[in-house]
């Protein structure tokens, strides 16, 4: 009995649910990592660097590039008229973003032209020698210019709206009405744009790119060149970061130098330094949010009317799910027995802003979090006690856009999270603190996250896995999903490992290729593992379905006598290796690939109704954060966080661990110290590190305590009942926000909601204190 | 004089020489496009993110030193005679991992992996130094490094883990090695470069510099490289002729007299810091806010000052302490205190063909409280929004002397003569701070951008006094003092 495996070996490495290190780990951490910037190059390739517009706004009168072609290197200078295909890279097909510009400006720094030298350093300094002359027209920067001088939105808003919320405001016991301002965010991936395009035969062009959605590449290169689409191949194994700054901004890159390679012969790669990626890709959309609440003596929301007016940039991108998610979220946690909501995705002279990290979503969460906290201040009451007061209840409650919420944990999360970080004696001790009245004070809250999993696009709830047992007992996987740092591909291949019963190391992993699964959706909305898991998982349940009934003929057993197990496969009462078993499987011509299918059950939305179901599931999560700040300097620090989140039952708790850790301290930065800000000129001036300032390792909380709700498990059947991870954390750090509020309150003994805006720099801060100290 | 028209240096374990060498090729291009190493990877070109972290081991009175630099920013000529240490040298002959690299993949170090091998270098050059440090130890050496997937928590858990690894390691095993081949290439020659329109030399001593600059009074002189690589990687300014002073040994002393330190203008902010603050305990956190570890490395005291930037760090506190600014011209030498020596924005009282010899800084008089303090938006690595430094010597309750040093106040760092007049005379006191706080309006008219607003400017200046009054007191005014 020795050799039985079901003694040896009870559990295959790499199994779902296991703590594996990263795929890549070991190639990270000496350099073998290979990104889109260290591919070796094929020979002769060209280099290319976008010009850029001068203003922003107006028309172009003369375009004179003559000096950019004389100069040292250049072997091709390429305008709007260049194009072969159509101009234009917007990706839900509105057409209104041309990948060069040849008339109108409408932001500074918008590309007109592009260099293609021998080296990157001369195309770059052959850039700068081209002269255009413009007729100025006058811009419109931010939210409030946009409107004072009309402006129209890029794309059309949304309204949800539930019940009369007219006559709950006029009839409720209090009523507040107020406006917060929330700022954008850089996405500060810290490898930047870059895309390799390699000519082939024909119309055939391979575009190696770092990209999160490499099917939307694919066909906005196919647009641009005026090919079809299997023309086109995009290729990418890993990206250093994307966070949504990859989901649709890297078209521009792929488009210009695949036209470019096509019409020179030769592999043309683009990489535009840190400033231009920064003033030309877009980013996390800045927010107005008016809001007019009302709400009972005991601190219960009766009515909710919010307008959500977002700087969208100069083009729709995905301003319009962006600011639909803002909505969809601005109830948060909380019943709202009556709500309208309306959003604005206003068009602005800047550079078109699209997903990051929560998608709009953070924007709503805060709004909510802000409204809650006018409450806590008007009746002088903790805010988790109005918190836990409007929280969905279990099984009835319906959000603004008519989804019932049937799986709410935050109950239980909240009183977990509220006992492990002792949370009622530290907000007394924190009061006492601040009772001393000195220069530093401090603050706590507790702030919990309800977040929607699936996308708002009903049809991106897809994907697609290729597998392939080779005859040797080797795996090979591919799926759809692209991996940015998040583990997705070490995820998927856990779950694969976990089907056929045998150790990860036996299984491949390789590059997400537009050639192996066609019309992928973008690895974005925490969808990753939800549908590439799951489509992996049909793919091995197909295969295995052969070999079970190739096994009972081939053995002479029933079905359900042949199981997997650890590296081998019981068929009867024998044990056969699993090498040796695959290999007698393709002896009997069994088809040993499969491709994978998945689409999201359930869901629905009917976007002009402002009804349906848009989100298979919810994903919770609750902080709490205790800060001190400088009531001289404005200056912030956390000095504590605990943390607890759910992701169901975990696929890989240690790679989730790093997805809500990670996830936490870029929150925080979005909410502290990273402030995008442009001149009058509409030049934006934070533009590269030195100027925009993402947290540090000692930005981080001085004690940071967080754990995965590991009692948790997704009420839906998901692939092995884990929820998304990527983004729902993103919001935990909003607590902080809401404690560097109560820090600055303080100042006016709680009195007054001190109304801060985001993020909180140092500048905000005090200039908060100084306006309650009156 | 001897002169080599080639530089040479050693690259992990291969000797490189190159005679076709412009002033401005950075190392991190010599690496990537060159030498074809592509794991130090390219983040901003600005020396602000750290991805592009190697370590320079440079033979020097102390024997041989690595430290972390940024490559993007660090010109290969600079590298002459030293060793060039990048993550492709840290797997073991064997293919084994370094204990660094251990320890980043057992606590989940990486996500995305591109800012990895950066942060793996800066760890090695802790680890070297101190295999077993501090929480505050690893964030001090990791300012540099810039992670936008992990929020640093399990890089720390690395850090404090990766003294348990064992101690296998290349540079240890090849120390004599290095330092014999370091040695051997000390010929004492001026090294003299070019590549097309663009020329490098590296005078043999300090004797040498001055000859250079008076032959080539027009050549820019090229310090750490900290502000004049970004000249390079992003505005493209081409240096047609380039003298690097960063090596000379004359220039990298510090000498302690009775009255005052000695500094000389090539000593970083790294070497710096044990000498200065064990004379100037009060610099000491706004030291450690001074850019990261790998600008710490290559940026010097002298370059700082010459740089003539309002921003600067070092001149508020050095003004406050009434620095002296040394000046060299050929074999001629003059003296200014160092608040005269900048004269408008972008304009300092160097002549052509001088330059920054060394910095004497007195040491602290009687009776005087000091205070060094900085406002930014992030706390560390980033560009101050108010800088400032204040002596103020107290004599029977009354305020006998005060010399208060703003940066970012005005178009140059700058003593507030208005405020310092209001304190003279007056009583050590809470509203003689205050006085002196109203005038400041008087001093400064600063600028809005986007760093701070004018009127956060003012006011964060002001409130620095009050601060300082604070702490005279001994009342915690600052955040890491708050229980």
């Amino acid at each position: 009995m020795k050799d039985d495996p079901r003694n040896t070996q009870s559990r295959v490495k790499g199994a779902a649910h296991d703590s594996l290190i990263h795929d890549s780990a070991i190639k990270h951490v000496t350099g073998q990592a290979e990104y889109v910037d260290d591919i070796t190059e094929p020979a002769g390739c060209l280099h290319g660097y976008i010009g850029g517009a001068g203003i922003a706004h107006g028309r172009i009168t003369a375009l004179d590039l003559d000096a950019v072609r004389a100069a040292p290197g250049v072997v091709a200078v390429l305008s709007a008229a260049d194009i072969p295909g159509r101009n234009d890279v917007s990706p839900t097909g509105l057409m209104d973003e041309p990948i060069l510009t040849g008339d109108l400006v409408q932001y500074h720094g918008q590309p007109v032209f592009f260099v293609v030298a021998e080296t990157r350093d001369l195309a770059r300094r052959a850039c700068a020698l081209a002269r255009i002359d413009y007729d100025r027209l006058a811009a419109a920067i931010d939210i409030d210019a946009a409107e004072d001088a009309g402006y129209p939105d890029v794309t059309a808003p949304l309204k949800l709206e539930r019940g009369q919320v007219d006559a709950a405001l006029a009839s409720a016991p209090h009523r507040i009405s107020g406006q917060m301002r929330v700022g954008g965010q850089d996405h500060m991936y810290l490898e930047g744009q870059i895309a390799l395009a390699v000519p082939g035969e024909d119309d055939e062009v391979t575009v190696y790119a770092s990209t999160q959605h490499p099917s939307e590449a694919q066909h906005m290169v196919a647009h641009a060149l005026g090919v079809p689409s299997n023309a086109v191949v995009i290729n990418v194994r890993r990206m250093g970061g994307g966070f949504g700054g990859k989901e649709t901004q890297m078209n521009l890159f792929c488009a210009l130098s695949a036209v470019a390679a096509k019409k020179l012969g030769r592999a043309v790669k683009l990489r535009p330094d840190r400033d231009q990626d920064m003033e030309i890709t877009g980013k996390r959309h800045d927010f107005r949010i008016d809001y007019d609440l009302g709400f009972d003596d005991q601190g219960r929301i009766l009515g909710v009317d919010g307008v959500f007016a977002a700087r969208c940039g100069w083009s729709s991108d995905l301003s319009g799910p962006v600011t639909d998610r803002a909505l969809f979220h601005a109830d948060n946690a909380y019943y709202y027995p009556a709500v309208k909501l309306r959003s604005r995705p206003l068009k602005t002279n800047t550079v078109s802003n699209t997903a990051f990290r929560g998608f709009g979503g953070p924007q709503g969460v805060i709004a909510a979090e802000r409204m809650i906290e006018e409450i806590a201040y008007a009746l002088g009451r903790d805010p988790l006690e109005i918190r836990r007061a409007n929280f969905y209840r279990d099984g009835g409650d319906i959000t603004p856009y008519h989804q019932t919420v049937e799986d709410n944990i935050l109950h239980r999360l909240v009183d977990e999270l509220e006992a492990s970080s002792d949370y009622q004696a530290r907000r007394k001790a924190v009061l006492d603190f601040n009772a001393a009245r000195g220069v530093i004070r401090k603050g706590i809250a507790l702030t919990p996250v309800k977040f929607g999993i699936s996308f708002t696009a009903t049809w991106y709830n897809q994907a697609g896995a290729l597998l392939h047992v080779y005859n040797d007992g080797s795996i090979h996987l591919n799926h759809g999903g692209t991996e940015m740092g998040q583990g997705l591909y070490t995820k998927v291949a856990q779950v694969v490992a976990e089907a056929f019963q045998v150790d990860i190391d036996r299984i491949k992993i390789t590059k997400t290729t537009t050639e192996k699964v066609p019309n992928t959706s973008a690895t974005a909305a925490s969808s990753g593992s939800d549908l590439n898991g799951m489509a992996a998982l049909d793919a091995c349940n197909q295969i295995k379905a052969r070999l079970v009934e190739f096994a009972a003929r081939h053995w002479g057993v029933d079905a359900d006598a042949v199981q997997f197990l650890p590296g081998h496969v019981a068929v009867g009462a024998q044990m056969v290796p699993f090498n040796e078993f695959i290999h007698a499987a393709y002896m009997a011509r069994v088809q040993l690939s499969a491709a994978g299918f998945y689409k999201t059950p359930e869901i629905h939305w009917d976007r002009a109704a402002g009804k349906g179901q848009p989100f298979y599931y919810f994903a919770y999560g609750a902080a709490c954060a205790e800060v001190s700040i400088d009531t001289l300097s404005g200056e912030t620090r956390v000095d504590r966080a605990d943390v607890l989140h759910d992701v169901g039952r975990s696929l890989n708790p240690a790679l989730d661990l790093g997805q809500v850790e990670g996830a936490f301290v870029q929150g925080m930065g979005w909410l502290t110290s990273e402030e995008l800000w442009w001149d009058d000129a509409g030049r934006l001036r934070t533009h590269a590190p030195s100027t925009y300032k993402i947290p540090l390792a000692s930005d981080r909380p001085r004690i940071f305590n967080v754990r995965l709700a590991d009692w948790s498990e997704n009420v839906k059947p998901t692939i092995k009942r884990s929820k998304a991870v990527g983004e729902p954390p993103f919001m935990l750090p909003i607590s902080v926000f809401e404690a560097i509020g109560m820090a600055v309150a303080s100042v006016a003994d709680y009195r007054e909601c001190p109304r801060l805006d985001a993020p909180a720099t140092p500048e905000r801060v005090l200039m908060a204190v100084e306006r309650l100290r009156g | 004089m001897q002169l080599r028209p080639e530089i040479r240096l050693l690259l992990n374990d291969r000797i490189v020489t190159r005679a076709r060498l412009g002033a401005t090729e950075t190392l991190l291009d010599f690496l990537r496009l060159d030498q074809r190493l592509r794991g130090t990877k390219e983040g901003c070109a600005e020396g602000d993110c750290g991805a592009c972290t190697v370590l320079v081991g440079r033979l020097g009175p102390d024997g041989l030193v690595y430290e972390p630099v940024n490559a993007c920013i660090r010109f290969l000529a600079s590298c002459d005679g030293c060793h060039v240490v990048t993550v492709e040298h840290l797997r073991g002959a064997d293919g084994g991992l370094h204990p660094v690299q251990r320890a980043m993949v057992e606590h989940h170090g990486s996500q995305c992996g591109f800012c990895t091998p950066g942060f793996v270098m800066a760890l090695y050059a802790l680890w070297m130094a101190n295999p077993h440090p501090s929480e505050a130890q690893l964030e001090r050496a990791l300012q540099g490094n810039l992670c936008r997937c992990t929020g640093y928590a399990p890089i720390i858990r690395a850090g404090l883990a990766m003294g348990g690894y064992g101690t296998t390691d290349p540079l240890i095993a090849e120390r004599a090695q290095v330092s014999a081949q370091l040695q051997a290439w000390q010929d004492g020659a001026r090294v003299d470069v070019a590549d097309g329109e663009s020329r490098a030399i590296l005078p043999a001593s300090v004797d040498d510099l001055a000859r250079v600059l008076a032959e080539h009074p027009e050549a820019r002189i090229i310090a750490g490289a900290t502000d004049v690589g970004l000249w390079v990687t992003k505005f493209l300014r081409d240096l047609p002729l380039a003298v690097f002073i960063g090596h000379l040994d004359g220039l990298r002393g510090i000498t302690e007299t009775d009255d005052a330190l000695h500094i000389g203008a090539m000593v970083s902010y790294s070497q710096a810091y044990g000498p200065l603050m064990a004379e100037f305990p009060h610099m000491a956190r706004y030291w450690d806010r001074i850019a990261g570890w790998q600008v710490r490395s290559m940026g010097t005291l002298g370059g700082n000052i010459a740089n003539g930037s309002p921003i600067g760090d070092t001149p508020p506190p050095f003004i406050a302490l009434g620095a002296r600014l040394v000046l060299r011209q050929g074999e001629a030498r003059r003296e200014l205190p160092l608040e005269e020596f900048f004269l408008d924005y972008g304009k300092q009282d160097r002549r052509a063909g001088e330059f920054v010899e060394s910095i004497i800084l007195p040491k602290p008089a009687p009776d005087t409280l000091h205070a060094a303090y900085k406002i930014s938006k992030r706390r560390d690595e980033d560009i101050s929004a108010v800088a400032a430094g204040f002596a103020v010597t107290v004599q029977g309750g009354a305020i006998a002397g005060a010399r208060l040093a703003f940066g970012g106040m005005a178009a140059t760092p700058k003593r507030a003569a208005q405020a310092e007049a209001a304190l003279i005379g007056q009583p050590f006191a809470l509203e003689s701070l205050q006085a002196a706080a109203d005038a400041l309006r008087d001093d400064f008219t600063p600028l809005s951008d986007m760093r701070a607003s004018a009127a956060y400017r003012m006011r964060a200046a002001q409130n620095l006094l009050i601060r300082f009054w604070h702490e005279s007191q001994g009342t915690p005014a600052m955040l890491e003092d708050a229980s």
